[in-house]
């Protein structure tokens, strides 16, 4: 077997965990969109070029309301940020891909970055074309579950009312996965009590902005004092 | 009939549509570049701690963000929305199965805005 072939197989072999997911994830996204009023070329579009999971289901939300393009470019920024981190650890895995470097870096999804982050590659894979196998068969995962969501959604043979409860049930299982994860929970509770607050203030329609600038700086304020607490323990 | 651009329910015009899109692309991009841009040699603590830190943060955001339309005093006072979160979470706790959580969540939540209230 070729070096290439071997390559592809492998890709394909760890890329198995993220199908299933993606897939289902996408369709949903889809459904939503479709429900939303945004038929099968938004859905393609929109999986093609923003191509990343919870700021799309986010989008529909701000395609609904008819958000201004400044709020989407703040949401955008607080709910991807996290990306950073992801680029920063693959700085140097990454560093020597040559041309498949743009593509690797634009598909570096939550899923994608799971898997790449932690390789140990049996003999005769090549890393680079690995890495754009795997980001690229998780783009097409992702891109043919949002197809089919959309048409599913459009030609739903039941009652979908409720159906958008997905996307609050996705946070809601992040969060309790991210809860597990560690055990300093003062940023998660953070996010919590300070958009709850917000929202109590100024209302369902503008408590977003007002929440994340106070959550940053709640973070910023908190970084001493949970270092503090680090060294203690 | 399978649609393929805006239907009549969209509330805004497709230029503000695409527009949205388009910056949460954009954006998106952006920051996914950035690190491989500006961070080459060197990252700020302070941006490595941001990246550590907001996820947590913003997960909860996005919790309170869904459920902004809930009112616990008038109507069927959130009910059905505490119900289906309460049984992500257990069914989460329970399996750590992420499709498991998600369908049975919502199907919970279809079925009481549908048959119960």
């Amino acid at each position: 077997m070729s070096n290439r072939k071997k390559t592809i197989q492998y890709a394909f072999q760890k890329s198995i965990p993220i199908m299933t997911g993606y897939i289902v994830l996408g369709m949903g996204f889809g459904i939503l969109l479709q429900k939303q009023g945004y038929g099968l070329l938004w859905a393609f579009l929109m999986s093609l070029c923003i191509y990343a999971g919870s700021m799309q289901y986010v989008t529909i939300d701000l395609l609904g309301s008819g958000a201004s393009l400044v709020a989407a470019a703040l949401m955008t920024l607080m709910v991807n940020i996290r990306h950073v981190f992801y680029g920063i650890t693959m700085l140097t895995k990454y560093q020597k891909a040559g041309r498949k470097k743009p593509y690797l870096i634009f598909a570096l999804t939550d899923e994608t970055f799971s898997v790449v982050c932690d390789v140990d590659l049996p003999e005769g894979v090549e890393e680079n074309a690995y890495y754009f196998w795997i980001s690229l068969l998780d783009q097409i995962y992702w891109v043919l579950g949002s197809l089919l969501g959309s048409i599913i959604g459009s030609t739903l043979p039941f009652n979908s009312a409720g159906v958008e409860f997905s996307m609050t049930a996705l946070f809601v299982v992040i969060f309790v996965e991210q809860w597990e994860k560690t055990k300093q929970h003062f940023p998660a509770l953070c996010g919590v009590l300070l958009s709850l607050l917000s929202l109590f203030v100024f209302g369902a329609d503008d408590f977003l902005i007002p929440a994340m600038i106070g959550i940053t700086i709640a973070l910023l304020i908190g970084k001493k004092w949970m270092e503090k607490g680090e060294t203690k323990a | 009939m399978i649609y393929l651009g805006c239907m009549a329910g969209s509330t805004i015009s497709q230029g503000h549509a695409a527009g949205i899109v388009a910056v949460a692309a954009l954006v998106t991009m952006a920051i996914r570049f950035s690190p491989f841009v500006i961070f080459k040699k060197h990252t700020p603590a302070i941006v490595l701690y941001l990246g550590e830190v907001l996820p947590f943060a913003v997960m909860g955001m996005l919790v309170v963000y869904c459920l902004k339309g809930v009112t616990p005093l008038s109507g069927n006072h959130g009910i059905p929305e505490l119900a289906a979160v309460l049984l992500t979470v257990g069914l989460h706790k329970w399996k750590h199965n992420t499709l498991l959580s998600i369908l049975g969540g919502t199907i919970c939540y279809m079925v009481l805005i549908q048959c119960v209230f």
